[in-house]
C-alpha cells in the first residue's frame, strides 16, 4: 500500500494543508507504512455485513421549530481573526 | 494543611466538608499550592485559574452554609482542556486554539459547576485528543508522576497525572480509542469511559464524533460513580445523547460479587502481553474468584483488526471535524495570506502539529473517491463484526476483564518516530469505543515500579456493574491508594 | 444532424421554518450581517447539530404531494469542501438515503398538452452563508446569517426536452411549494433557486451526452434563456469537432451567456460519509398518514374539480387553481355570486389587470369576494350593464361602499324600460335624418352612431342588448 509523494500532495490539497516538498516525502513514507498495516482490514470477509455508523441503536432526537437562540454578535466575534462591520473577512475570492 | 490532614478521595473530602473539618476555599487553596509547587515536574496543567477557582469555592461554602449538602459541593477538579469553559481558555493543547476562549460552557462543565464543583484549571492532553502519550501537546509533554522520564499516557495525560500526583482529587477526561483508560493505567489511577451517549458531547471539542465520550478520572471507583452521577444525562443540545431514566451509579457499589460471571478474552492474553502485566491480570482473576465470581474464557475473534478499523474510522471523522479550523472565524490565522487557498493551507499547517496532520491526511485519504469502499466502508463493516463479538461474549458473562495496555509507561520520545507503534498500544481499548460499550481501568499492580491497569468492559449502559466490580476489587486491594514519590 | 436537448433541474427550496435546520437561530430574511448566526451556525469548536422537526414534516408534505416514496429511515451525510461561506468545512446534506424518492409532477406545456416529469429525489440539507465581494477592497466579506437555513433540494430525472418544458416544470414546482405553505417562493430573496443540467445528443440516440451544470438562475425567464444559450453552445462545440466538458457554468443575464466557473472544489471529491452527529430520521407510517390527511387539495386536483364542477375551461381552471390564495378567493366569489363562469372572467380579467397595475397580490385585493359577488349578481339580474359594472368596480376598488348603495347613489341602474328607450331612439332619429337615410341605404356602420347617441342621452345606462333590438326594429 504505497503512497507516492504526488498522491500525498493531492490529499494534502484536498485537506488544505500546506506541506513543503521535502516534508511530503516523509509524510508519504509514514502514511504508506501506516496504511500498509491497516490494509489487513481487507483480509476479513465482510460480505453482506452492513456497515455500522452508530454504535447505539437509537433514533435521532428532534427539536421544535422555535427561535431559541439570541445571537450576541459582538460576543461571538470577540476572538475572530479579522472582522469588519460585522463581516468576517478573507482574501478576495474570484468566482 | 499537610497531606495527612486532607483526605485524598472525593468521597472522603465530601464527608469532611460536611463535617466542617475545612472549607472549600481551604481545600482549593491546598490544591492550588500543590499545583504551584509540584506541577513544574509534570506539566499536567495548561491553564491554572486560581481566581476563578477560589470564587467558585467561596460560592460553594456559601451554599453549604445555606443548608445545601450534595456530594460534589465544594470539591475541586481538574478539567481536560477539551471541554469548553467560558472565560477560561480552551486550547485542546493546540497552537490552533492557543488563545481561544469559548463563548459558552460545555454541558459537562455546566453540570459539574451546578453541582458546586471547583475548577482548578485545564489539563494537558495530546493535541485535539490525538495520541497515546501526551507528547503531541503544543504546551509540551506531560510527565508520568511515577517516573518523570516517562509518558503519562494520552490523550488525557494531564488529567491522569494530576490525579496521580494528588494535584486534584478527580478530573475529567475524554476517551475515543482509550484516552481515559490508557493514561489511567499508566498513571495508576481509575478512569471510566461511559457507554456512548451517556454523557453529553455539547462543548466537548470533537475528535471522532461516533467514538468520543467524556468521563471521570479519580483514585477510586466510588469517586467515579459520584462524578458520573453529575456528568451523565440526556442533553437536548446533543442529538446523540441517549434518553434514559435517571440512575444512581452508587447504587450497586457495595453488592457482593457472588454469582458474577467474568469473561477474559483469550485474544487479550496472547503473546503480545508483557509477562508482568499478565501476572497482574491473573492475580486479579484470583481475587475476583475469592469474592465469589466465576472466571470464564471468552473470544473476541475480530480483536486483531480493532486498531486499524478504529484508526480508519477515527481519522476519517477527525479529518472532517477539523475542517472548521481555517483561520476565518476563530483560532490561528497565518500572517499576510496572499489568497484564500494560502489562508487555509498555511493557517492549518501552522496551527496543527504533526500527528494531527497525519491523521487528517489518513482520514482524507480513506474517504476520498476510489478509496471509500475499500477503507472507510470496510472499517464500518468490521465495526459491526466487532460489536457482534462483544454481544456474543456478553450472552454468557456479565463483565469482561483484561489488561488495559500491553506495556507499562514507555519513555518520552521512545515512540514518537514511529506512529504505528504508538497506535498499537491501543489494542485492548479501541474495540470498546467501536462498539460503544462502557469501559473502566483500575490499578492492578506494578511492574518495575510502574503502574499496571486492569480493564473492565461492561454491557451497554451497565456502568453500575463495572463500578461495582471495581469498587469491590478496591475494597480488597490497595493498588489504587499507592502514591508516587514525586507527589509527596 | 438533428439534435435533441436533455434537461434535468435541481431546485433548492428554502423551507419556511422559523428557525434553522440544525439550530435555534432565526431564519428571517434581511437581518444585519451575522446577527442570525449562532454558535452552531458558525461551526464553533464543540457545537452539535439538532434537527428541526417541522422541516422533516415539510419534506414529507412535498414528497406526498409528488406521489413519492417517503424513506422510513433516512440518513444525513457530510459533503466535505472548503469555502468561506461554509463554516464547518462541510455541508450537512443527504446522500445515499434521502428522505423522499421516486415521485412525479405533471406540467402544462404552452401547447396545452401535459407531461409528467419524474422526481428522482428530494433531500434535506443546510444552506451556506453569503459572500460579498466588493464591500472591502482586496477582501471578500462573509455573512453567515443564511448558514443553516433549511433547504430541500428537489432533483428531476433528465426528462425535459426543451427550455419551455424546463420553465413549465419550474413554474409547477414553484406553485406547488407555495401552495403547500412550505416555501414563500421569493426568487429575489433566494428562497427558490434553480440549477439546470443540460446536454445534447443526436435525435434518436438513447445514450446521454456529457452534461454541463448551469448555476445562478433565479428567474423563470433566465432559466429559458440560459438553457437556450447553453444548447447552442454545446451544439456549436460538437459540430466544430470539440467535446462538451462536464463542468459548472454560471449564467450571465446581461451578456446572455454561460461561463465556466473557477471550481470551488478542485476534484469535486466531496468525500461523503454518514454524519456521526445525527442519528437516522425515522418516520412512522402513522406520522406520514397524519401529514397526508392534513394536505390541502393539490393544485391539479383543484384544477380538475373546477373543470368538472364549475365547467371552466382548462386554461381558466389552471390559472385559478395554481395559486392557493387566488383559488380560495375564487371559491368564495363563486359562493357569493352563484356564477362560476362570470366569477372566473372577472378574476382573470378586470381584477387581475387592476392587481397587476397596482403591483398587488390577491391577498391585498381591496375588493372582497362578497362585494365582487354582489356586483356579479347585479349583472346577472340585469340591474347592471357591462359598462356600468365597470364603473361600479372602480368605486368598489376605491372602497366607496357596498354594491346596492353605490348603484343608488351613483344612479348606475341600467335602463331596461323599453318605452323610455324607444322614446330616446325616436328623438335621435328625428334629429339625425341624414344618418337614418344612410343606414336604410345600406351603410351598416352608421348603426354605431345611433348606439352612441342613445347611450349618451341615457348616461350610458341603456341596456345594450335591448337597445340593439329596438334600434334594429325602429330603423328598418
Amino acid at each position: 500500500m504505497s503512497l507516492s509523494t504526488t498522491d500525498l500532495l493531492r490529499v494534502a490539497r484536498l485537506a488544505r494543508l500546506q506541506i513543503a516538498d521535502h516534508a511530503a516525502e516523509t509524510y508519504a513514507a509514514q502514511l504508506s507504512g501506516i496504511l500498509a498495516h491497516f490494509s489487513l482490514i481487507g483480509e476479513i470477509n465482510t460480505d453482506s455485513v452492513p456497515p455500522l455508523a452508530h454504535a447505539i441503536d437509537a433514533v435521532g432526537r428532534l427539536r421544535e421549530d422555535i427561535v431559541s437562540e439570541a445571537v450576541d454578535r459582538d460576543q461571538l466575534q470577540a476572538g475572530a481573526p479579522l472582522v469588519e462591520n460585522g463581516y468576517y473577512l478573507v482574501p478576495r475570492v474570484i468566482e | 494543611m499537610t497531606n495527612s490532614v486532607i483526605p485524598q478521595t472525593l468521597a472522603a473530602q465530601s464527608a469532611a466538608l460536611a463535617e466542617g473539618q475545612f472549607s472549600s476555599v481551604e481545600l482549593t487553596q491546598h490544591y492550588l499550592e500543590r499545583i504551584n509547587r509540584l506541577d513544574g515536574q509534570f506539566n499536567s496543567f495548561i491553564t491554572v485559574c486560581p481566581d476563578f477557582a477560589l470564587a467558585q469555592a467561596a460560592e460553594a461554602d456559601r451554599r453549604r452554609a445555606a443548608g445545601e449538602n450534595s456530594p460534589l459541593l465544594g470539591i475541586p477538579y481538574a478539567n481536560k482542556d477539551i471541554f469548553c469553559t467560558k472565560g477560561i481558555n480552551t486550547t485542546c493543547a493546540s497552537r490552533m486554539l492557543a488563545q481561544w476562549q469559548a463563548p459558552y460552557d460545555a454541558t459537562v462543565v455546566e453540570r459539574l459547576h451546578a453541582a458546586g464543583m471547583v475548577m482548578l484549571g485545564k489539563t494537558n492532553m495530546d493535541e485535539f485528543a490525538m495520541g497515546s502519550s501526551n507528547e503531541t501537546s503544543w504546551f509540551g509533554p506531560a510527565r508520568n508522576p511515577w517516573d518523570t522520564n516517562r509518558v503519562p499516557g494520552g490523550s488525557s495525560g494531564g488529567s491522569a497525572a494530576a490525579v496521580a500526583a494528588r494535584l486534584a482529587p478527580v478530573a475529567t477526561g475524554t476517551d475515543t480509542g482509550g484516552s481515559i483508560r490508557q493514561p489511567a493505567a499508566l498513571c495508576g489511577v481509575t478512569g471510566l469511559k461511559p457507554t456512548y451517549g451517556r454523557v453529553s458531547r455539547w462543548g466537548m471539542i470533537a475528535f471522532a464524533s461516533s467514538l468520543d465520550q467524556g468521563g471521570p478520572m479519580a483514585l477510586t471507583a466510588e469517586d467515579l460513580a459520584l462524578m458520573l452521577n453529575a456528568m451523565a444525562g440526556a442533553d437536548r443540545r446533543d442529538a446523540t445523547s441517549i434518553d434514559r431514566a435517571p440512575e444512581d451509579f452508587m447504587a450497586d457499589l457495595s453488592k457482593p460479587l457472588s454469582g458474577l460471571k467474568v469473561g477474559v478474552p483469550s485474544e487479550f492474553m496472547d503473546a503480545g502481553l508483557s509477562p508482568g502485566i499478565r501476572a497482574c491480570v491473573d492475580a486479579a482473576t484470583t481475587t475476583l474468584q475469592q469474592l465469589g465470581a466465576a472466571i470464564k474464557e471468552v473470544s473476541l475473534p475480530h480483536a486483531g483488526v480493532a486498531v486499524p478499523a478504529y484508526y480508519v474510522v477515527a481519522s476519517a471523522e477527525a479529518s472532517s471535524n477539523l475542517s472548521r479550523y481555517d483561520g476565518v472565524r476563530f483560532g490561528h490565522r497565518c500572517e499576510n495570506p496572499v489568497d484564500l487557498a494560502d489562508l487555509y493551507s498555511r493557517s492549518r499547517a501552522e496551527g496543527f502539529g504533526e500527528e494531527v496532520k497525519r491523521r487528517i491526511l489518513v482520514g482524507t485519504y480513506v474517504l476520498s473517491a476510489g478509496y471509500y469502499d475499500a477503507w472507510y466502508r470496510k472499517a464500518q463493516q468490521l465495526r459491526r463484526l466487532i460489536q457482534q463479538d462483544f454481544v456474543a461474549a456478553f450472552s454468557g458473562v456479565d463483565v469482561l476483564l483484561g489488561p488495559t495496555t500491553p506495556n507499562t509507561a514507555f519513555a518520552l520520545g521512545e515512540n514518537v518516530a514511529d506512529p504505528l507503534t504508538m497506535y498499537l498500544s491501543d489494542i485492548y481499548t479501541t474495540g470498546v469505543n467501536l462498539a460503544g460499550l462502557p469501559g473502566l481501568s483500575m490499578p492492578g499492580g506494578f511492574v518495575d515500579g510502574l503502574p499496571v491497569g486492569l480493564q473492565l468492559i461492561g454491557n451497554y449502559f451497565d456502568e453500575r456493574r463495572i463500578l461495582q466490580v471495581a469498587h469491590q476489587f478496591q475494597q480488597h486491594t490497595d493498588w489504587h491508594s499507592r502514591m508516587p514519590v514525586a507527589a509527596e | 444532424m438533428r439534435w435533441e436537448t436533455v434537461i434535468g433541474l435541481e431546485i433548492h427550496v428554502q423551507l419556511a421554518a422559523e428557525s434553522k435546520i440544525f439550530s435555534g437561530a432565526p431564519t428571517r430574511y434581511g437581518a444585519e450581517q451575522n446577527t442570525q448566526a449562532c454558535t452552531v451556525d458558525l461551526g464553533l469548536p464543540g457545537v452539535l447539530p439538532v434537527l428541526n422537526a417541522r422541516v422533516v414534516d415539510m419534506a414529507i408534505t412535498l414528497g406526498l404531494a409528488l406521489d413519492a416514496k417517503i424513506a422510513p429511515a433516512s440518513i444525513f451525510a457530510r459533503k466535505n469542501y472548503f469555502y468561506p461561506d461554509l463554516p464547518k468545512g462541510y455541508q450537512i446534506s443527504q446522500y445515499e438515503e434521502p428522505i423522499v424518492a421516486d415521485g412525479r409532477i405533471e406540467i402544462s406545456l404552452p401547447s396545452g398538452e401535459t407531461k409528467t416529469i419524474g422526481i428522482t429525489r428530494a433531500h434535506l440539507e443546510e444552506d451556506a452563508g453569503k459572500s460579498v465581494h466588493d464591500a472591502f477592497p482586496g477582501y471578500t466579506a462573509i455573512d453567515l446569517n443564511r448558514a443553516g437555513t433549511p433547504l430541500l433540494e428537489v432533483v428531476t430525472e433528465p426528462d425535459m426536452r426543451s427550455p419551455g418544458e424546463a420553465v413549465a416544470y419550474m413554474r409547477a414546482m414553484h406553485a406547488l411549494v407555495r401552495y403547500l405553505g412550505i416555501c414563500d417562493g421569493n426568487m429575489q430573496e433566494g428562497s427558490f433557486r434553480c440549477d439546470a443540467n443540460v446536454s445534447v445528443r443526436p435525435l434518436g440516440s438513447d445514450t446521454f451526452g456529457t452534461r454541463a451544470e448551469i448555476k445562478n438562475i433565479n428567474s423563470f425567464r433566465f432559466v429559458e434563456r440560459a438553457i437556450e444559450f447553453e444548447v447552442e453552445r454545446q451544439i456549436d462545440l460538437i459540430e466544430s469537432g470539440g467535446k462538451v466538458v462536464q463542468e459548472t457554468r454560471l449564467y450571465d443575464p446581461d451578456k446572455h451567456e454561460t461561463r465556466s466557473m473557477r471550481s470551488k472544489e478542485d476534484a469535486h471529491d466531496y468525500r461523503y460519509f454518514p454524519d456521526p452527529d445525527l442519528l437516522p430520521i425515522v418516520v412512522s407510517q402513522s406520522h406520514i398518514d397524519t401529514i397526508r390527511r392534513a394536505l390541502p387539495e393539490l393544485p391539479w386536483a383543484r384544477r380538475d374539480r373546477y373543470v368538472t364542477e364549475f365547467a371552466l375551461s382548462i386554461d381558466d381552471a389552471r390559472t385559478l387553481a395554481a395559486d392557493r390564495p387566488l383559488a380560495e378567493y375564487f371559491e368564495a366569489l363563486v359562493q357569493a355570486s352563484g356564477d362560476p363562469r362570470q366569477s372566473a372572467n372577472w378574476l382573470n380579467g378586470e381584477l387581475a389587470a387592476n392587481l397587476n397595475r397596482h403591483g398587488l397580490g390577491i391577498e391585498a385585493c381591496p375588493i372582497t369576494p362578497e362585494r365582487l359577488g354582489a356586483l356579479i349578481k347585479r349583472i346577472i339580474d340585469g340591474t347592471l350593464s357591462g359598462n356600468l359594472a365597470k364603473q361600479l368596480f372602480e368605486a368598489l376598488w376605491n372602497l366607496e361602499g357596498e354594491v346596492d348603495a353605490l348603484i343608488d347613489q351613483k344612479g348606475l341602474r341600467q335602463l331596461n324600460d323599453g318605452d323610455a328607450v324607444r322614446a330616446l331612439i325616436a328623438q335621435v332619429m328625428e334629429e339625425s335624418p341624414a344618418q337614418v337615410a344612410q343606414y336604410r341605404a345600406g351603410k351598416d356602420k352608421v348603426f354605431g352612431y345611433f348606439v352612441g347617441q342613445v347611450m349618451r342621452r341615457s348616461q350610458g345606462k341603456a341596456n345594450p342588448q335591448q337597445l340593439n333590438e329596438l334600434l334594429k326594429e325602429m330603423l328598418s
